[in-house]
């Protein structure tokens, strides 16, 4: 893979693990690495148990125990974020990494109104206070297209629609200035025409603030429309990374092709090509490719070890033995 | 066609509670609802949320009691029945709920969960019961040795099969799909979807869809009507409505799926809410009906 000569956020190695009830450690994350480019976007794609939420999670060190980041280096702006104190972290967080979530009531305080937890956030990074405070949080919200943001900065969250919510999150988000933001499943909870308008936003912001953006989703329609760049998780696995045309055009790994193929109104009126099987639980993984046991392709070296990635093309990365001739004919000889 | 349900007219109004000694008007939930649905045909019901697409189905089946109105199942006033014979007809129609997690009771097998319908319909003897519950298992393709299960045993997927088999215990013509996959992943979605289509081909059966998922319902969808504040402003073929809607909602609706050609900007339809009127259905083209 060609990364950006420059990345705001290099992802190395990851590997982010959660003690199970019997004791032992499962990789909820493992060897997890990508980049974000400066003003660039990247998709992280995957089902539930895929792992791209801990990923996020642990960009911003806000693994909570009995989960822990067990190894890699996550480099943002020139500094391992691994590497840092509480203190230096909290700087990061909220300062330079700003996130959005799929529900905008657990992100909000629902006893403050909007306008004050937006002076506060501004108050807490040193960046304005009292009248200036004021006067930066209705510019914030209207920014984020918010209507008679002098009223709205008076409100209380539950006096606010769930698509209103979503935009005074993302006032709250960008209060600080951030370079980076992290959304994660900003418009799942959302109906399709307020999703839109969101997503449109947010393309907005990204220009108007010259953001970088990493977008957390399961749903390939929101990262056709909004990703640069596309990376499929697995199990905790990236499987195919790629640019978001190269990727809808030319899907290398059968999961990526299944998840394709299984998206309803391709073909109207045919079957839906379905994976067969279910995402295995954490910590119930055999020693090969996580996919194999739904695969159709699956060959006899797919369930011994895991794949390393093979490049289809300069930019386009895949874990998948079918492109890995010499392994399967190593394998064979063997 | 003679159609297997007629709704006519159909209203659920909901109180509002005002303030002391000050009337406030209720919430119309469904507001003059009238549609058809024909046997073996699968009807999309589409909309946002809070557009009356899950109180219009609950009300056909009278798991909400409407307002008004009339519900016709072929020549049957649903509205009309006693509770008595509203429990025994019940078996014609039946309802597959959106949420796999919470309408399974956790404390019961899930053969018992399935069976349960058959037992307070009196069909069969224990023995026919249990061997009827084992073929639905296998209808659904779960595995009938799975009967002394959990419902946390199992995954959403499987548990959405699980609720169809029990709604499919008593034999229904009709069957109410209330966003049956939309709490599922996309891959297990699949699954779920060709079962319902497969099922509806063998066992002949008839589906009201409520989904929000547009793409999904021009999938398997033969009619599409497309709810907006309580009301139907658009009905038509499926393929009809994707390729030339006629009313202004509609059009933004479909505007706003986001599209999987990456690069490929649609421009969005905006649809001004505060200047829509409320408007009978006609029609515009051959089974294709609009609020304009």
């Amino acid at each position: 893979m060609t990364p950006p000569a420059d990345p705001l956020l290099s992802v190395e190695g990851l590997r982010t693990v959660f003690r199970l009830a019997d004791g032992r450690e499962a990789a909820a994350v493992d060897g997890v690495s990508f980049t974000v480019g400066r003003g660039e976007t990247v998709g992280l794609v995957g089902e539930s148990g895929s792992g791209k939420s801990v990923t996020a999670m642990s960009i911003i060190r806000l693994v909570m125990p009995p989960g822990r980041i067990a190894a890699g280096r996550i480099t943002f702006d020139g500094r391992n974020l691994l590497d840092l104190n509480e203190e230096e972290i909290r700087q990061v967080r909220g300062r330079r990494i700003g996130f959005v979530f799929q529900e905008p009531m657990a992100a909000l305080n629902p006893v403050y109104t909007i306008g004050y937890q937006i002076r506060e956030t501004l108050m807490v990074h040193g960046l304005a206070r009292g009248a200036a405070g004021k006067k930066r949080a209705i510019e914030l919200l209207e920014a984020v297209r918010i209507p008679n943001p002098d009223r709205r900065a008076r409100e209380y969250p539950h006096q606010l629609s769930g698509g209103l919510r979503q935009r005074a999150m993302m006032a709250l988000a960008l209060a600080a200035e951030p370079s980076l933001v992290i959304a994660d499943e900003p418009t799942t909870a959302l109906d399709v025409t307020v999703q839109a308008e969101v997503l449109d936003l947010l393309r907005d912001l990204r220009r108007e603030f010259g953001l970088s953006l990493l977008l957390i989703t399961h749903d390939l329609g929101v990262v056709a429309e909004m990703a640069d760049r596309v990376a499929v998780m697995y199990c905790g696995r990236i499987v195919e990374q790629a640019p978001v045309a190269e990727l809808f055009a030319r899907p290398a790994h059968p999961y990526t092709r299944g998840l394709l193929a299984s998206i309803p109104g391709v073909q109207v009126g045919e079957r839906l090509a379905a994976i067969p099987g279910t995402v295995p639980p954490l910590g119930q993984l055999g020693p090969g490719c996580a996919f194999a046991p739904r695969c159709s392709e699956r060959m006899e070296i797919c369930t011994t070890a895991p794949p390393e990635i093979t490049l289809v093309d300069p930019d386009h990365g895949v874990r998948c033995y079918l492109y890995q001739p010499e392994a399967v004919a190593g394998k064979a000889r063997s | 066609m003679t159609p297997l349900v007629q709704v006519r007219e159909l209203v659920k109004e909901f109180p509002i509670r005002g303030q002391w000694f000050r009337k406030t008007a209720p919430m119309r939930a469904v507001d003059d609802v009238s549609f058809d649905v024909l046997p073996g045909e699968t009807l999309g019901l589409v909309g946002e949320s809070g557009s009356g697409k899950t109180t219009t189905g609950r009300c056909l089946l009278r798991l909400i009691e409407p307002t008004s109105g009339s519900v016709q199942f072929q020549d049957m006033d649903v509205l009309a029945l006693s509770s008595r014979d509203l429990r025994r007809a019940r078996r014609h129609f039946q309802i597959v709920f959106q949420d796999p997690y919470s309408s399974l009771n956790p404390r019961m097998r899930v053969g018992a969960i399935v069976r349960e319908p058959l037992i307070i319909h009196k069909v069969g003897t224990a023995d026919t019961q249990r061997a009827r519950v084992r073929d639905l298992f296998e209808l659904v393709g779960l595995d009938p040795n799975a009967v002394e299960k959990y419902p946390h045993e199992f995954s959403g997927g499987q548990r959405q099969r699980i609720g169809l088999a029990r709604a499919l215990a008593l034999e229904p013509s009709f069957v109410v799909c209330d966003e049956p996959v939309s709490a599922l992943d996309v891959s297990v979605q699949a699954q779920v979807v060709n079962l319902l289509m497969d099922l509806q081909k063998r066992l002949g059966l008839t589906y009201l869809f409520i989904a929000h998922d547009l793409r999904l319902v021009r999938q398997i969808c033969d009619r599409v009507a497309v709810m907006f504040r309580g009301r139907i402003v658009e009905l038509a073929p499926a393929e009809r409505l994707f390729n030339s809607p006629a009313h202004p909602y509609t059009k933004a609706l479909l505007s706003a799926i986001p599209r999987l050609e990456p690069g490929q900007k649609l421009e969005r339809i905006p649809f001004d809410a505060t200047r829509f009127e409320r408007a009978a259905l006609r029609q515009v083209a051959d089974g294709h009906f609009a609020a304009l």
